[in-house]
Formats: structure tokens, sequence, C-alpha cells
């Protein structure tokens, strides 16, 4: 048995551990190419969402290389991503390829399920403790991960030479990476992050700060977004996001009501929940607004549902609180250079905000 | 005092609610106007208020409130959360944030009611949604009671009224509301079930006189509406899980219904342009005819989409079951 997963920013890593420490042989899904595109533009419905496209892609990918487990996430919706395993397994056996789909529901979706789920994934012979132990290292590996992206986010823009934080940053990534114990991984994430914390700055300087809002699979994947943290880091922008792997776990699973600041932010502009992050989007907004940041880049992929009523709301926010937005399409055609320029121009624009302001007071 | 003028835009739900609706404002003593039918006009005003991958229905909605906003006091977006008994099932996002996009777009709006369905608010919710909106208007309790029986009760009768004498919502509101007879149905030798969200189906403009083509070609339609709902319901075992939407669900138990219906030649479904839904229950419904060899027809629409586009599409499918069936003698 051969088990994959999709792929999302480096949290691959934790879960490849897991999987690997259960005795289970891992096809480690590689990194997304315009070769994934490619596939996942083939295989999927015109307008199903980016993400949809990149992980049929992922899947065929993985297939391809022998994967014949496949497990993914599911959601309680409301929106497509709830519903993306039921279509890709037809998909994916309608093209003739044979394995097993599991896909992993929040427990409250269906407690039944999940506890299946967790059966399989548990070898008989473990015990449960050792079994939990397991799980609670990759856990605090997925975090140390997120923990040092935003780590990253806040530094990039002090460094001295371009490129230093991010080689510091593949280095540490790479300490978790060979982590085994959960104390290692511990040890491993201190070390990364003293070597990030070290990378010559000149913290004399006045960046820039941008909050990142949109839909979750964009956000977080640094090749769907044209890796938009760094780039801007590299321009001298500090980055802010809510949206990370384990606090998405965490809170859809356990701490559901860590969200509900945002929720309240948004409501005199939206009252409903849209499904995906579309109420995200506009609440984060109006918090990044109220908090001063100079502005606010949202990820939306092309027809993505929610967030098309984000950004129907968004310039009524913008306008509300002296903030500007830039909605950011992901499609199949999103180019590096396009994206670039528009950043760019945008950058231009809160430096002369920022130089007006700065004059007026 | 003049009488208070609440504009209905012709779309979206008017073809799920608007008998009951309409009842209801015109019992509370209120004047119910409704947008024109869909037009250049009304498609171009739409087109610039929304944002640009938007789908062609939404489009469309924010056109018609347009059309609508100087000529009314109040205009009515009610915000569709819930309807099933599947507390799951929702609506798409887009009829979810609907009023929230309307105010924020379209300037100089006049006040607007906007009252959630949402069944899982108890098994009052409608007549919560009614309360609201007649306070809304300031009318006494008893009336507001009165209204809403009157509403509940035309409601029913129109769904009914669809189920027994096989109307698609346009023929059942000009049933109730003018003719109280239906018209003679036009000779045909062809049965297709049309699916499809009801305001592009049965929009004409935008779905390039679909469906009068087809009468006028002999052939006999068949839509969702014309399935008592439990019926529809018994096949939502069918998929893994239910989709989230209440079109999306009734589109896709359609399918299997009247797969299952040995009269049935063909399945044509309609589908927006950019619509989110959609681009899964194509698919689903593509994979379902596919596996049963059933003749399948996807026709997309956007706001360019001419009649001669639609007619080749229609006339080459048309031909092709025609044909297959004097093959098989
Ligand atoms: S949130 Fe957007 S990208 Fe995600 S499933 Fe929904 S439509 Fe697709
Ligand atoms: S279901 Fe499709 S056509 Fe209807 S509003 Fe949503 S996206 Fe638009």
């Amino acid at each position: 048995m051969k088990i994959s997963f999709p792929r999302m920013g480096n949290s691959y890593i934790g879960f490849k551990h897991l999987c690997e420490g259960l005795g289970f042989e891992v096809v480690v899904p590689p990194s997304l190419t315009q070769k994934t595109i490619t596939y996942g533009a083939r295989y999927s419905p015109e307008f199903a969402c980016m993400p949809f496209k990149v992980l049929t892609g992922t899947y065929v990918e993985v297939l391809e290389k022998g994967a014949d487990v496949i497990i993914s996430s599911g959601g309680i919706g409301p929106c497509r991503a709830g519903f993306y395993g039921v279509l890709h397994e037809k998909i994916l056996k309608d093209i003739g390829y044979d394995f097993k789909f599991i896909v992993v529901d929040p427990p409250m979706a269906n407690l039944k399920d999940f506890y299946n789920n967790v059966l399989f994934l548990k070898p008989r012979n473990l015990k449960w403790g050792s079994f939990l132990k397991k799980v609670r290292t990759a856990w605090k590996m997925l975090t140390a991960l997120d923990g040092l992206d935003m780590l990253v986010a806040q530094r990039r823009a002090y460094e001295l030479k371009k490129g230093d934080t991010q080689k510091a940053f593949e280095t540490a990534v790479s300490y978790i990476d060979s982590a085994e114990t959960y104390k290692e991984v511990v040890e491993a994430e201190t070390e990364g992050r003293k070597l990030i914390e070290r990378v010559p700055c000149d913290e004399t300087r006045k960046p820039l700060r941008v909050g990142i809002v949109g839909e979750i699979y964009v956000v977080i994947e640094p090749f769907m977004n044209m890796d938009i943290e760094r780039r801007l880091g590299e321009m001298g922008v500090i980055t802010h996001r809510s949206i990370y792997v384990t606090t998405y776990v965490r809170h859809t699973i356990w701490d559901r009501k860590a969200e509900d600041y945002i929720k309240d932010a948004a409501r005199p502009y939206l009252k409903q929940m849209v499904g995906g992050h579309g109420i995200n989007s506009v609440g984060e907004t109006v918090l990044y607004g109220k908090d001063n940041y100079d502005g606010v880049v949202q990820l939306a992929p092309f027809t993505c549902i929610p967030e098309i009523v984000a950004r129907s709301i968004l310039p009524k926010v913008s306008r509300d609180y002296d903030i500007p937005v830039l909605t950011l399409h992901i499609d199949e055609q999103t180019g590096e250079t396009g994206v670039q320029t528009r950043l760019e121009a945008f950058l231009d624009l809160l430096r002369e905000k920022q130089k007006v302001l700065g004059e007026c007071s | 005092m003049s009488q208070v003028i609440v504009g209905f835009p012709t779309t979206l739900t008017y073809y799920l609610h608007y008998p009951m609706w309409k009842v209801f404002f015109s019992e509370l003593g209120c004047k119910v106007e409704t947008s024109p039918m869909t037009n250049k006009k009304i498609l171009d005003e739409g087109v610039k208020e929304t944002v640009t991958d938007a789908c062609v229905p939404i489009k469309l909605y924010h056109g018609h409130a347009v059309a609508l906003k100087d000529k009314v006091d109040y205009l009515f977006i009610p915000r569709m959360v819930n309807v099933d008994s599947d507390k799951n099932i929702t609506f798409c996002p887009k009829f979810l944030g609907l009023p929230d996009m309307i105010k924020a777009s379209i300037p100089n709006l006049p006040k607007i009611i906007s009252p959630s369905l949402d069944r899982k608010s108890g098994h009052y919710y409608l007549y919560k949604a009614c309360r609201e909106i007649g306070r809304q208007l300031e009318k006494p309790a008893s009336l507001i009671f009165r209204a809403y029986r009157r509403a509940v009760s035309i409601q029913k009768k129109f769904e009914k009224i669809m189920v027994q004498n096989k109307l698609n919502p346009v023929e059942g509101i000009d049933y109730l509301f003018n003719s109280g007879s239906c018209s003679e149905r036009p000779d045909a030798d062809l049965n297709i079930a049309v699916l499809g969200y009801p305001y592009q189906i049965y929009d004409p403009y935008i779905s390039a006189n679909l469906m009068s083509w087809l009468e006028n070609h002999k052939v006999r339609t068949w839509t969702m509406e014309m399935v008592d709902y439990s019926q529809l319901q018994k096949y939502s075992g069918k998929l893994k899980k239910k989709l989230f939407w209440h079109f999306s669900n009734k589109v896709v138990w359609a399918c299997y219904h009247y797969l299952d219906q040995p009269h049935i030649d063909g399945i044509i479904h309609v589908t927006a342009f950019s619509c989110g839904p959609d681009a899964m229950v194509d698919k689903l419904v593509e994979l379902e005819c596919k596996q049963r060899n059933f003749p399948f027809l996807s026709l997309m629409i956007d706001e360019q989409t001419g009649e001669g586009g639609v007619t080749t599409r229609l006339e080459a499918f048309t031909d092709m079951i025609r044909y297959r069936r004097e093959q098989q003698g």
C-alpha cells in the first residue's frame, strides 16, 4: 500500500512523517509545476475552481507514481471543496485509475466515518498511546512549519541582502524535515528560528504592512500565488495572513469560536456566512483597516464563489477604511510577470499614500 | 397615503417563490412591481454593476434591481439560507450574500426588505420571515398572520399544479394569476428533460429562447419542477454526499429521476458561464448519462450567447436522437 495526499505549502513534511511513522510507504506529492496544472485542466470541468484542478493534477501525478491510497480532507461546506472528494473519485476512476480514496471529514460532520478513517490509519499492533504520540509529533511539526512561515513574513523586509532570509528559511525547514521525535522537532524549530533571526538586517527601516486575505488553498500554497509573501517581502513589505494549515484545522475542529471576531468585523458588510473564506476576507480587511495596515491583497481563484461575493463588497470596505485592496485572480494563465507588475504598481500607490499621510501629520 | 410599492426582480427566486410573495404583499396592502422580462438594457446594467467573473444570473439580478430601484419604495431581496429539511443544504454563496452584494454595489437604492429564509431558525421560519417584513412595513400582527396563511396556501397550490399538470414555473404563475387554465401543448414526438436552474431555463432572453425552440420543434420538455420534491429526494442517497446547494441537488436528483423514466429520450443540462456549482453538477450529470449511454447535451450560456449557436446545437442533438431511434427501429 502506497499512501499519498495533496500538497499545500510545506505541510506535506508533517503528513509524510506521520504516514511513514505509522509504517506506510509514502508517495510524496511532487511540488506543483506547470505539468500539474496541465493535467488538472485536462481532466477537470472547465469552470471548476483552481484548487480543484490542481488537486486533480496532483492526484494524477501521484497515481502515476504508484500511489494506491489517497487521503484528502473534506469539509462541511458550504462550498465546492466539501464535494471535491466525491467528484475527484468519479473523475479519476472514469479515467481508469484504481485506488482507494479516503476523505477525512471533520469529526463533527460524521463521527463514525472519522473513527473508521482513524482506524484505517492506525496499524492494529500499534498501541493507542503510541499512535497518539505520533500524531502529536506530526502536529508539532506542522505548527513549527507554520511558525517559521509567520516569522519570515515579518523578517524579509529588513534583510540587508535580498534572498538571505529565504535561504535561512529553507534550511530551517530542512531541519524540521530531518527531525524524528517530538523533542527533535522542538530543537529543530528553535535552531531554525535562530538561524532566521540571525540574518543581517537593517532594523531602522519602516516597511509597509500588507494583509493577505482570500481562499485558503491559494493563500497557503506559494506556487498558486506566485510566492506572493516572499515576493512582497523581498520588495520590502511585511505581510500578515490569518490562514495557516494548523490554524484552519484548529478552528474547524476544536477551537470553533476562534474566528468569531473576524465574523463580527464583517457583519456591517456581510451578514451571512457564504462558505469558503468569503466572510473572512471581508472581516479581515476590516480588521487590517482598523489596524492601520497600508493595504490588503485578496487572492481569489477564478470563479471562486465566496471570493466573488467578498470582492463585490470589498470596494465599500476599502472606501470606508481608506485601505487600498488589490485583488489577484488565480487561474491557469496567471503568470509571474503579470503579478509582479501589478504588485509594483500597488506598492507605488501605497508608498505614495504613506508619503502624503506622513506630510500631513 | 398612497399604496406602498414593493419591487420584485423577475429572476432568481422569482421562479421559486413569486406566488407566495405576491400574495403576501398584496394581502398587506402593498403593490408588487416586477421588473420587465430580461432585455439587453437590463443585462448591460447588470454587467456594469458586477465584478467580471460573476455568473450571468447574478449580473442579471443586479440589472433587474437597477431597473426597479427608482420605481419602488422598497426592494425585496430575500436572503435564501436553507429551505430543505436537511440543514446542510443551503444555497449558492451568491444567494447567501445577495442583499449585501447589492447594497455594496448599487448606489441610491430604495429601502431594502431582506428577510432570511432559514429553516434552521425553527419550524416557523417562514412565519418569522413574514413577521419581520410585516413589522418593517408597520402592519398589524393579525393582518400579517392572515397574509402569511394565504401566502403559504397559494405557494402549496403553485407547487401542486406544476406537478399535477406538468407545468413549468412560468406556466404555473400564469395559471394562478392570469388564465386559470393550461394552454394546449403542441404535438411532440420527442420527450426531453431540460435540467438546470429555473432562473436560466425560463428566462427566454438569457436561454436564447431554448424552451420555445424545443416546443416548436416537436419536443415536449420536462423539468424538475414537474416532479414532486419528495419524489426527487428519493434519489438523495445516490451520491456519497449531498451537494450543498438547493437548486443543484434538485438538478442532480431530477437527472436520476428522468433517467429512470422510460418515456424520456434525452437530457439537456443548461449551465451558466462561470457558475461555480455547475462545474460540479454538469460533470456529475455527464458522467451519469455516459455510464448509461444516454443522450446528453450540455449547453453553456453566457452574456454573448446568440440564438444561432444554441439552435445549431439543439438541432444536432434532436436529430441525433431521432436518427438513433430510427436505427433501433
Ligand atoms: S472557496 Fe472557492 S476555491 Fe474553494 S471550493 Fe469554494 S469556490 Fe472553490
Ligand atoms: S448557482 Fe451558479 S448561476 Fe446560480 S447564482 Fe450561483 S454561481 Fe450563479
